[in-house]
């Protein structure tokens, strides 16, 4: 049996209004992720890659259109129902890793487990942030790291939680190419070893060519690209 | 020139409108308010005492004393064709029907007032007219108060002593006369020339006798420096300079007090303004690096940095000013009658004090980053490369800490109590930051156990959030504790000590003193205490002496330090006799005269007297008792229980040494309420007799405290208020920390009901824990005062801490929420658009 897709966007509309200006970002976008698969999404500066990312993930709403995730209707709950959603099935990795500047490589880790009250918060914490090579530094806060080793802080707290779906914003876009390529590898390691679906931004072909699937997006539509 | 003005204007205005000034110059008028308030209020007590020094003098100069002027004084005055007139005060009983009242007599001759006028009128509500006169023969004047506790009017007829006047006005206002803290009984005026007749001045009646002059400044100085080389013991002159020297230290101490209490309020707000001024200096940079890269010099730039701090010192100044003059009248209202009757209008000196303290405490705050800037090239600002040239906080900071440190100098005009000052803040500082800490520590212990439960893992990591920002939560935690420690403690004072003192006295606790018996009314008295069957009565002698020597050596009252030392030595001591120990009377040192002693030049002294004059058992004193000279070896030592309110003496000695001298008596007695009539018979009898009613004494002082604790709470409040500016500073401060938290749990997930009881947690541990450190401290500092000094049982008002920690940790997180529930609505996809 065909599984079904863990995303769907349907006819998608976002505008904002810019000086009485309308300005269109989606145009009636159309796409449907499965269950493990990996998708990026490519486009030029200003095309609404980050955008159409923040509305699959619920971060924002559509102006019109539906997004659903498991089958159910997402784009339509209101900001906390989306945000339960966003507890239970996903996670995150930002081209500027977001850690909170306050804590600990460990409490970075354990925010998004505790804030779903996760009675292991501690332990898969510790095992993720192991994963990722980082168990000796658990107790140093991000200044006190370097740029790659927040990025793979920003992994293990995106895969400590297990999300069915990780979305990744340009996640190499802050590093230097030889630790970009590592952070890539390491994604795509723990992404494989979990099976989680990705839906990676990014303008750099080579890396969304790791991917199963490509989609450029270009003036506010999605086209799919022959799979590399 | 215009145009580095005009830059820095609209800068100015464009941080206004970008919000990141107002918490810094709500901060700093803030602290203009406090500190010109105080100012003010003591500027016009000031300036009543100094411009009014004549009239408050009664005078230009008066020489005073403790016994009647000597002839030669007033002989020099006529011979040098000087203006003069006597007066007399003292207290006494004044009597109408059957109401007798303890009043403050003042007998003046005609020509009072030298200087300045009186105001009476011929009803207690009269608006009255000014007059430069003084009663005639057989004419009183009352004040309202006195009118109306007597039950009188204009044209009624009071006793008093033995004489009869008439009421020829109601004595509206009296310059000469001090506020309410220098007056317990109301006063009565009246001509000298009926003085004898009331045969109140007898054999050791206190009286203040006073010799007022006026003449040309050339004779006033003349004369005040021929009479100042002539005093003698018990007599002092005065001049406008330095008229009531009583209201001008009390003053003094007020202003102190209530100056450092100020600087609470200022620290605090400086406090608030350094942590609000990060971010506007974070904006300000950012202006500044466009304007370097769109070619403007250094120097400009930092002219308009310098402009700007002016420009915000100066608006600040005009709206804290003009705070501080609202404030004040408020200020005024609580506790000008303390002082002063009337206050005059105000100076402008406290606008300048306001203006200097805003220039420099911007200054203070801004320089470090001033000084930071200098050699930073528009690059380094663009990237934001301020640690190129890193400043470490200390050098941050210590503008500021100098600026703080100076006020408290100038507000405590005296080095010794600067220091313990700082010394207390200082240490309370460390006990609250210590004691937050600890509490931190234990409520993260509590909440780590990752609660199974949404809510209480919000609550956890609320709590958590305490040890992120530590540093701010326990500047914040001081701040509270300190304001609410103040005002907690305030009224734990003037309600519960002063209750539960009151309440420690036994019931039937005597409740009138009555003072001025003769030796020839004391079977009288006693038969009166036989018939109204009142108990537990004692009359004892009492002779005036002074201390002239000890083991040989002359007392002179400069060689002590201590101004109760000085006092005691100066003034006349009650010497009384008894043949067996007071039953409220316990031996520490030597032992009481056996009946085989009596007649022997014994004294027993009371502990605390002997220990402020450094007397010790054995020690030979000479005093001299009407002329002649008596040494009396001291034999015993003893601690006497004052608050059990019976008439006791400091100095006692055995019977058969002292009777030849003349002494007058003293009782003190329970009298059960409403049976005042049978002894206004007896003032009656013996219009003498002064009637002391301790009841109301302490209700006339209650009164005082109240007025005192209310002008301190209402300073204090102020920090309240700068605890609040702290709490928004440090709000603003993290604003950006806060907004990244709050929105990175969002997009992992969080309900905004999830974020907001993270940071009401937050909030409420701050307020629980500064309420808590506030509570303990006060109550703790209460328990000092009630067992140190006021000697009673300390009780623990339960429902104060409680209702004060629950309002602290409602009000707190309540004010927090307020200020960062704009940020639950910023949708997460702001900080994805933000990287």
């Amino acid at each position: 049996m065909q599984q079904p897709p863990i995303i769907q966007a349907h006819d998608l509309y976002y505008e904002i209004i810019n000086h009485d200006n309308q300005l269109r970002i989606l145009q009636g976008l159309n796409l449907s992720i499965a269950t493990g698969e990996q998708v990026a999404i490519i486009g030029s500066s200003g095309s609404g890659k980050s955008t159409l990312l923040s509305l699959l993930a619920g971060l924002d709403r559509p102006t019109s259109g539906s997004v659903q995730i498991n089958g159910n209707l997402f784009s339509g709950l209101d900001e906390d129902g989306r945000a339960t959603i966003r507890a239970k099935t996903m996670g995150f990795v930002f081209q500027s890793f977001q850690l909170l500047p306050s804590l600990t490589a460990l409490e970075n880790v354990m925010l998004p487990l505790q804030l779903k009250s996760h009675p292991q918060a501690k332990a898969l914490s510790l095992e993720a942030l192991d994963k990722v090579g980082l168990s000796q530094r658990l107790q140093h806060y991000p200044k006190q790291l370097s740029g790659g080793e927040q990025q793979r802080v920003a992994l293990a707290r995106a895969f400590a939680t297990e999300p069915e779906i990780l979305f990744a914003d340009e996640p190499t876009g802050n590093l230097d190419n030889a630790t970009g390529q590592m952070i890539i590898e390491l994604l795509f390691k723990m992404n494989k070893e979990a099976g989680t679906t990705l839906v990676l931004v990014t303008h750099d072909i080579q890396l969304a060519n790791r991917c199963q699937r490509q989609l450029h997006l270009q003036n506010g539509r999605l086209e799919e690209l022959a799979s590399a | 020139m215009m145009l580095t003005l005009k830059l820095a204007w609209t800068q100015t205005l464009s941080l206004w409108r970008a919000g990141s000034l107002r918490v810094l110059a709500f901060a700093l008028v803030l602290a203009v308010a406090a500190i010109t308030a105080v100012s003010f209020f003591t500027q016009r007590v000031a300036s009543a005492l100094n411009q009014q020094g004549g009239l408050l003098l009664g005078g230009d100069i008066a020489v005073m004393a403790d016994h009647p002027i000597r002839p030669a004084f007033i002989k020099r005055a006529q011979s040098q064709g000087m203006a003069h007139v006597s007066t007399y005060e003292f207290a006494s009983m004044v009597i109408h029907g059957e109401i007798s009242q303890l009043v403050e007599i003042k007998a003046v001759e005609l020509g009072f007032p030298l200087r300045g006028d009186l105001t009476i009128g011929a009803k207690i509500d009269d608006v009255g007219q000014t007059v430069k006169a003084a009663p005639q023969p057989g004419e009183a004047w009352l004040e309202p108060r006195l009118a109306n506790l007597l039950g009188v009017k204009v044209g009624d007829e009071v006793e008093v002593g033995e004489r009869k006047l008439r009421i020829g006005a109601i004595l509206l206002r009296e310059p000469s006369r001090g506020g309410d803290m220098f007056s317990l009984a109301p006063r009565l005026l009246m001509n000298t020339a009926d003085l004898p007749a009331t045969k109140l001045i007898q054999y050791g009646s206190r009286v203040k006798y006073q010799l007022l002059l006026a003449a040309d400044p050339q004779q006033v100085n003349d004369y005040f420096l021929k009479t100042k080389a002539e005093l003698g013991r018990g007599e002092r002159i005065e001049d406008v300079r330095n008229a009531r020297p009583e209201i001008k230290s009390a003053l003094d101490k007020a202003r102190q007090f209530l100056g450092l209490s100020a600087m609470v309020s200022v620290i605090l707000a400086m406090v608030a303004m350094l942590l609000s001024s990060l971010p506007y200096i974070k904006q300000s940079l950012d202006t500044f690096a466009l304007m370097r890269c769109f070619g403007a010099r250094q120097s400009t730039v930092l002219q308009v940095l310098a402009l700007q701090t002016l420009l915000i010192a100066f608006f600040s100044a005009v709206a804290g000013s003009a705070l501080g003059y609202l404030a004040q009248l408020g200020l005024a209202k609580l506790a000008s009658s303390l002082f002063v009757e009337t206050l005059p209008t105000l100076s402008v000196t406290p606008i300048w004090v306001g203006f200097a303290a805003s220039m420099m405490m911007m200054v203070a705050v801004v320089i470090p980053h001033a000084w930071q800037m200098r050699n930073l090239t528009a690059i380094n600002i663009l990237r934001r490369e301020t640690l190129a040239q890193p400043i470490s906080t200390q050098a941050k900071f210590l503008p500021a800490a100098i600026v703080m440190v100076a006020m408290i100098f100038w507000q405590a005009h005296d080095t010794k109590i600067a220091v313990y000052t700082m010394l207390a803040v200082g240490a309370l500082c460390v006990v609250i930051s210590g004691f937050a800490y600890g509490l931190v520590g234990l409520v993260q212990r509590l909440f780590s156990l990752t609660p199974q439960n949404k809510t209480l893992s919000s609550v956890s990591l609320g709590i958590q959030g305490l040890k992120r920002r530590a540093g701010l939560s326990t500047v914040q935690m001081i701040g509270f504790s300190m304001g609410l420690m103040v005002l907690m403690l305030l009224a734990l004072i003037r309600g519960d000590l002063i209750q539960s003192w009151q309440a420690s006295l036994p019931s039937d606790a005597p409740n009138r003193f009555v003072i001025n018996i003769q030796p020839a009314q004391i079977a009288g008295i006693t038969q009166f205490f036989v018939q109204q069957k009142i108990k537990d009565t004692a009359i004892f002698p009492m002779v005036r002496a002074r201390l002239i020597s000890k083991n040989g050596k002359l007392i002179n009252a400069a060689q002590w330090q201590d101004e109760r030392a000085k006092r005691l030595a100066e003034r006349e001591f009650n010497l009384s006799w008894a043949a067996t120990m007071q039953s409220d009377n316990r031996l520490l040192a030597g032992r009481w005269w056996t009946p085989q002693e009596h007649g022997k030049p014994h004294l027993s002294l009371e502990q605390g007297l002997a220990e402020t004059l450094g007397v010790q058992l054995g020690d030979k004193l000479v005093f001299d008792i009407a002329g002649n000279l008596t040494t009396l070896t001291v034999t015993s030592l003893r601690k006497v229980e004052w608050d059990t309110m019976r008439a006791n003496f400091f100095a006692v000695t055995p019977p058969g040494l002292l009777e030849p001298y003349a002494a007058n008596f003293i009782s003190s007695f329970y009298l059960p309420v409403g049976a005042d009539a049978p002894l206004n018979q007896l003032v009656k009898q013996y219009p003498n007799l002064t009637v002391i009613d301790v009841a109301a004494l302490m209700q006339q002082v209650r009164g005082i405290m109240q007025k005192m604790s209310s002008a301190i709470a209402y300073v204090f409040s102020f920090s309240l208020i700068a605890g609040v500016a702290v709490l928004y500073a440090a709000l603003v401060a993290t604003r950006e920390e806060r907004i990244a938290e709050a929105t990175l749990m969002r997009v992992f997930g969080a309900s905004r009901r999830q974020v907001s009881i993270a940071y009401v947690a937050e909030f409420a541990c701050i307020g629980l824990i500064a309420s808590l450190t506030a509570t303990i401290a006060a109550n703790f500092l209460a328990y000092y005062i009630s067992a140190n000094i006021l000697n009673i049982p300390f009780q623990l008002n339960i429902t104060l801490a409680l209702s004060t920690m629950l309002i602290a940790a409602t009000v707190i997180p309540l004010a927090a929420w307020l200020g960062l529930r704009g940020f639950l609505n910023i949708p997460p996809r702001q900080l994805l658009n933000s990287i």
